[in-house]
């Protein structure tokens, strides 16, 4: 039995379906990761011990455990919780914790590198500590760790295919369907790490143009 | 009971980091409209004063009084807050290292302040950036980010920066020791300027010809003391003090030697 190519196209419309979902959750996703990163990575830094605790141990907890785990953990354990996620809504907040806790590592170094001279010109304007933190200091922080942050937004990318065990119709479940109706396993695996390399160059183009934009501000 | 202040009053100032005595005692007043250079060796305890006057380092002892109001006053660490923010408004500083803001345009690091905690409108922002940074004559660099900058028109910009928070109360740190020797006159004349509008200064300063020529009086440092104090003719001509005498000779040699 040889390849066969020519079942893909009777697929076209549930693959870009699939496509749109992949790019929805993992936009969705890296909005949260990077928001979250940063404010994970404030409270690391700056808030009091009783705070700062419990959230170290969120952090080891997503650093330290298997995505796939937390993805189940999210969508089918808090149902026990009377926590009834959507799976495109778990699959979110799962992937965007998890990468929320990488990026904020990142973040928090990227903070304390940043020339004590800024804080103290803010400081000294009469801005107070928050202010400076938020419009001079954290700016410059993130303006710092873009390019290893794109490196984990395209890992996002590629750990969204994990979201397709609870059910979110994204390209990895849309090419199993495919499969399990044609029995074509390597012609749908195929097209679909075609199309994930597509998007991938989608995203390194996006990064890089953030990346050219923030030159002159060195 | 009445009585006339100075503007700027230092009282006992005392600053120690651990057993090191860094500030021993000082006291100095500074008028309205007067402009004071510190001099002195490296070490001495030049930007530890000045940095003491916006609290940026804290004292260990004595009073720092601007205007009537006590800046480093005791106060509760949340209102102390709000106070030293509130006098840090009034005081600008300009550092050896410029401390632009990188990631801002030359405007808004020049009205990104006053906009925060002035509330004023981007129209009156946009008129402040203009009116400062023509001031300083950089308004042609309004769009550029620090990084497109040389260091003087940096130091330029730092200075209108300062300048547009309207403060009553100006302290320069070594503004011109990290510039190219011919970039220097520039910020020199920027402040000369200022010189000329009577804003009260405070400047350290490694440049004895700069501070003869704009400054109404000279404070000889040396290891935390404020060793002699009076008008330039007098400190720079006669030094009564030996370890003056000793300093001077070391820097206007090394200034005349340059020429
Ligand atoms: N954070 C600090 N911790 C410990 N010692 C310090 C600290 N900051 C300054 N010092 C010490 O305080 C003394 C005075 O320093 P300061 O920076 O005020 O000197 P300066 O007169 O400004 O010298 P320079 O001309 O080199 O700028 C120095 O001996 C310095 O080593
Ligand atoms: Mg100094």
């Amino acid at each position: 039995m040889g390849l066969d190519f020519s079942v893909v196209p009777g697929f076209a419309d549930a693959l870009l379906l699939g496509v749109l979902w992949t790019i929805a959750i993992t936009v969705a996703a890296a909005v949260l990761s990077f928001f979250g990163g940063i404010l994970l990575a404030v409270i690391a830094l700056y808030a009091p011990l009783l705070v700062r605790l419990p959230f170290r141990f969120f952090a080891w907890l997503f650093m330290g455990t298997p995505l796939l785990l937390q993805l189940f953990l999210i969508y089918f354990g808090l149902v026990e919780l009377g926590i009834d996620l959507p799976a495109f809504v778990a699959g979110v907040i799962g992937l965007g914790l998890h990468f929320a806790v990488y990026n904020s590592e990142l973040i928090q170094t990227a903070i304390v590198a940043v020339d004590r001279g800024q804080m103290e010109a803010a400081r000294t304007l009469g801005l107070s500590r928050g202010q400076a933190l938020v419009r001079v200091v954290i700016p410059q922080a993130v303006r710092d760790v873009i390019p290893p942050i794109g490196n984990n937004m395209i890992a996002l990318l590629k750990d969204s295919a994990l979201v397709s065990v609870i059910g979110v119709s994204e390209l990895t479940l849309s090419a199993q369907l495919a499969i399990g109706r044609t029995y074509r396993p390597f012609e749908f695996y195929a097209v679909a790490a075609v199309l994930y390399y597509f998007i991938n160059l989608g995203m390194e183009a996006v990064l890089r143009r953030i990346e050219r934009r923030t030159q002159l501000s060195r | 009971m009445t009585e006339t202040r100075p503007f700027v009053e230092i009282r006992h100032a005392k600053k120690s980091y651990g057993s090191l005595e860094v500030l021993k005692d000082i006291n100095l007043t500074v008028d309205r409209g007067e402009i004071v250079a510190i001099i002195g060796p490296s070490g001495s305890g030049k930007s530890t004063l000045l940095r003491a006057i916006n609290d940026l380092d804290p004292l260990t002892g004595g009073e720092v009084i601007l205007d009537g109001t006590q800046v480093n006053k005791a106060l509760p660490h949340r209102q102390y807050e709000k106070h030293i923010n509130q006098m840090r408004q009034q005081i600008g500083m300009v550092f050896q290292h410029f401390n632009l803001f990188p990631h801002l345009t030359v405007r808004d690091n020049v009205v990104m302040a006053p906009k925060l905690l002035k509330g004023i409108s981007e129209d009156a922002a946009q008129k402040l950036a203009e009116e400062q940074l023509a001031h300083v004559g950089m308004l042609e660099r309004i769009d550029y980010y620090p990084s497109q900058l040389s260091g003087g028109q940096k130091q330029r910009v730092a200075i209108a920066r300062a300048l547009a928070m309207k403060p009553k109360l100006m302290l320069f740190d070594e503004a011109t020791s990290a510039l190219d020797p011919e970039l220097v006159e520039e910020v020199n004349q920027v402040m000369k300027t200022l010189a000329q509008e009577h804003m009260t200064m405070i400047i350290v300063t490694h440049e004895m010809e700069f501070a003869a020529d704009v400054c109404d009086r000279v404070i000889f440092m040396d290891g935390g003391v404020v060793v002699e104090e009076g008008p330039p003719t007098v400190v720079f001509q006669n030094p009564t003090q030996p370890r003056t005498r000793d300093f001077l000779r070391k820097h206007l040699s090394q200034y005349e030697k340059e020429k």
